[in-house]
């Protein structure tokens, strides 16, 4: 449905920033391959008084509430039937969808006994208290989800596709090795075709995946608040309180929508297309709104429990504390005056300030917050926080490839603001803003 | 009219979401303790006869030794390897005997294992049951069969005991298990209280326990500081101390009496109780959406993308 919202970026694929970050990819498998023969102890620094170091805290955490682009636009276009909102949802679908997937690689990197994994799918072995029970149900469920939602734009291209790099590819192969060209053509056109039966049929029940991808993350984003609640002993008082769901929760929603402000102007800058600046005004009208919620939630409950004058002592965790609520509170203000949410380079600060304020906070509650007694530090090794950088540069890679291959950016033509260049060639004169984790 | 329907309609959801977020907060503030299980078994360890001999330390590797597992620990200071060494619990040894030392004067040893929680936040927070409490004993015990090594049972642990093997390529959670396949099953003790040569450790019934406990304290005025140390902390532990120093300087925080795992779970469970939230929320969503996918079916006009006036 609405694929004439859609079109593909042109352009090489084989970009400057391409081998940059498959560099870094490789890098992060090596460390990687490492990690499962030697064990965990070799690349981290986890320990036992830290045993979830900056894979949980970053990678799953923060990544999936960065990764919440999917569902808080899908919340705007299908539940308040925002269509104006519509062209966006693809490129968040996507970075949602790798935000996911790579939250649930690294996962398996940071599992100490991934074979055992197959009992989450055995009923009798399910654990029905467990918070962490309920956020990998939903996490994989909300993965497989986002993967179907994204279905349509790839079965579109596979349908519509002239398929000229497979071509391109198969001529360039020894004759030796390339397949004959009419067995080539043949198989295209049956994947063509059975592209042609699934969209159809696919589109009819999509709309019942897409609430499920509003419901799942709803769930397993206030869960990941819940996981700490046990830590009740541990977790600072700043931070633990029965309040962290909904704080997760309206923490993630915040994110989602600023993380979409980024990451729209940043792939406007780095493909040379005119910005979004209309959709984007409106996403931006509703974060201070959601922050203001959040900060009244945070301070309510600190009063209730009479943690205030803590947050005000300005020692280590009233320092973090501050900050968490500086960064956010600052992008707000920015962003109640309509004037800066029409201008890109406004808009970018308020969200850099948001991603940053909402992401200190998890870091908060996962990490900084958290003191499991005399004795214990904790800071990421090098070859722990490659893995994470490897991993960012992972989905980076990937939706540099598929904008390319599939259509996922909204159609310029539909937005009257600036004039699109005649030729989008990539320069990706901007690796250095890309590489940032907001970016994603 | 109808987007003032729609309005209204979000308004309720959002109360209604506003109550089931707040409902379990309240409803777990208002929880009351968990109610003791007396006739579970436990360890009580007298810190002021210990004799710091650590037959229980040897012992406990001795009996329970297994495929990868309380396998001897070399120190810094022994690099040729002579003693079994451990600087603390870890993922070769599930009891050790520390000393603290006031002043040459003043000084006590203390013995750190599992503390068999009456209700264990590590079996709450396991996702695959891998944690378990034995429903007659109170034993918690770990299988290695069910664990993912998730490592949320250490998060958990307000004592940081369950121990994880960080150099190891197929790494286990190790605890104390009370000898559960072993010693007990052949003895009915546990090994480091079968081994201990001054009746330091002495293993039994919970009230058995809570009993001699008193009966040393009142025997011995001023030798013991007044609290039994496990009594009441995180909602009562299976493994009790009595010493004759503070416990927070051998390391036994001072813990409120409530189970961290209580509160957790009531909120949990509030919010996810017989699933009727997360089914109520998705059948809600879907009627909004569906209604909303069939008025722009509707009135599908040409794409104009930006006519439609958002109301943000």
């Amino acid at each position: 449905m609405h694929h004439n919202d859609f079109q593909k970026q042109e352009g090489r694929l084989f970009t400057k920033s391409f081998f940059v970050l498959l560099a870094l990819v490789l890098i992060g498998a090596v460390l990687i391959g490492l990690r499962f023969t030697k064990g965990l102890g070799a690349v981290s620094n986890m320990s036992d008084g830290f045993p979830w170091g900056i894979w949980l805290a970053y990678d799953v955490a923060t990544g999936t509430a960065i990764a919440c682009g999917g569902y808080t636009v899908a919340i705007l276009v299908y539940i308040r039937h925002n269509m104006h909102y519509h062209p966006l949802i693809r490129s968040c679908v996507l970075t949602s969808m790798f935000g996911y997937a790579l939250a649930g690689l690294s996962v398996m990197v940071d599992l100490g006994r991934p074979w055992n994994v197959y009992n989450f799918f055995i009923p009798s072995r399910w654990q029905l208290n467990s918070v962490m029970f309920e956020v990998a149900m939903c996490v994989m469920t909300y993965t497989l989800v986002l993967i179907i939602e994204f279905l349509p734009g790839i079965l579109y291209s596979l349908e519509t596709s002239e398929w000229r790099r497979l071509r391109a590819f198969a001529n360039w192969l020894h004759p030796a090795l390339a397949p004959d060209q009419e067995k080539l053509s043949g198989l295209i056109d049956k994947v063509r075709r059975t592209a042609g039966v699934i969209r159809p049929w696919l589109d009819k029940v999509l709309i019942f995946f897409i609430v499920l991808g509003i419901t799942l993350p709803t769930m397993h984003q206030s869960s990941l608040g819940s996981l700490l609640l046990i830590a009740a002993t541990k977790l600072n008082p700043l931070w633990h309180t029965g309040f962290l769901p909904l704080l997760f929760l309206v923490n993630c929603i915040y994110i989602g929508y600023s993380v979409v402000i980024l990451e729209s102007l940043i792939s406007s800058y780095a493909f040379k297309r005119p910005y979004e600046v209309k959709e984007l005004a409106g996403l931006a009208g509703i974060i201070p709104w959601l922050t203001v919620i959040w900060l009244g939630i945070v301070f309510g409950d600190l009063a209730f429990r009479h943690q205030l004058s803590a947050a005000f002592r300005l020692d280590f965790y009233s320092g973090f504390f501050l900050a968490q609520v500086l960064l956010v509170l600052a992008g707000s203000v920015l962003l109640f005056r309509a004037r800066n949410r029409t201008s890109p380079r406004w808009l970018f600060v308020s969200a850099v300030l948001i991603v940053l304020g909402g992401a200190l906070y998890r870091f908060n509650v996962y990490l900084i917050g958290f003191d499991p007694g005399s004795g214990w530090r904790y800071f990421p090794s090098l070859a722990e926080l490659m893995i994470t950088v490897s991993i960012v540069a992972f989905e980076i890679l990937g939706y540099q490839i598929l904008v390319k291959l599939v259509p996922v950016l909204p159609r310029i033509h539909m937005h009257g603001h600036g004039k699109p260049h005649g030729t989008h060639h990539i320069e990706n004169k901007a690796p250095a803003t890309k590489g940032l984790p907001d970016g994603i | 009219m109808k987007p003032l329907s729609r309005r209204n309609f979000l308004k309720t959801a959002g109360s209604c979401a506003g109550l089931l977020t707040v409902a379990p907060v309240t409803c777990a503030l208002a929880s009351g303790g968990t109610d003791v299980n007396n006739d579970e078994l436990g360890m009580l360890y007298d810190a002021t006869r210990c004799v710091g001999c650590k037959a229980c330390m040897a012992a406990c590797k001795r009996t329970n030794n297994d495929h990868g597992n309380l396998e001897p620990e070399t120190a810094k200071f022994d690099p040729d390897g002579i003693w079994d060494a451990p600087e603390d619990l870890s993922g070769n040894t599930r009891t050790v005997i520390k000393l603290y030392k006031e002043s040459p004067a003043s000084w006590s040893y203390v013995k750190y294992s599992c503390m068999h929680c009456q209700k264990p936040s590590c079996v709450s927070a396991c996702p695959v049951g891998a944690l378990s409490k034995d429903k007659q004993t109170g034993i918690v015990s770990y299988d290695k069969t069910l664990c993912i090594g998730c490592r949320y049972c250490q998060i958990a642990c307000p004592f940081n005991i369950p121990k994880f093997q960080w150099d190891r390529t197929m790494p286990q959670i190790v605890k104390c298990n009370f000898c559960k396949d072993t010693c007990l099953k052949e003895k009915g003790i546990t090994a480091c209280a079968d081994v201990c040569p001054v009746k330091a450790i002495v293993f039994g019934k919970r009230k058995d326990l809570l009993t001699e406990a008193r009966r040393r304290m009142k025997d011995h005025p001023g030798r013991y500081v007044d609290t039994v140390y496990g009594e009441h902390e995180v909602g009562g532990v299976n493994h009790l101390y009595l010493a004759g120093v503070p416990f927070t300087k051998l390391g036994l925080a001072d813990l409120p009496a409530d189970a961290p795992a209580v509160f957790s779970e009531k909120i949990h469970h509030t919010i996810y109780k017989g699933f009727i939230a997360p089914i109520a929320l998705y059948s809600a969503l879907c009627f909004v959406a569906l209604r909303n996918a069939r008025k722009q079916e509707s009135h599908q006009a040409p794409h104009d993308g930006g006519s439609r006036k958002g109301k943000t």
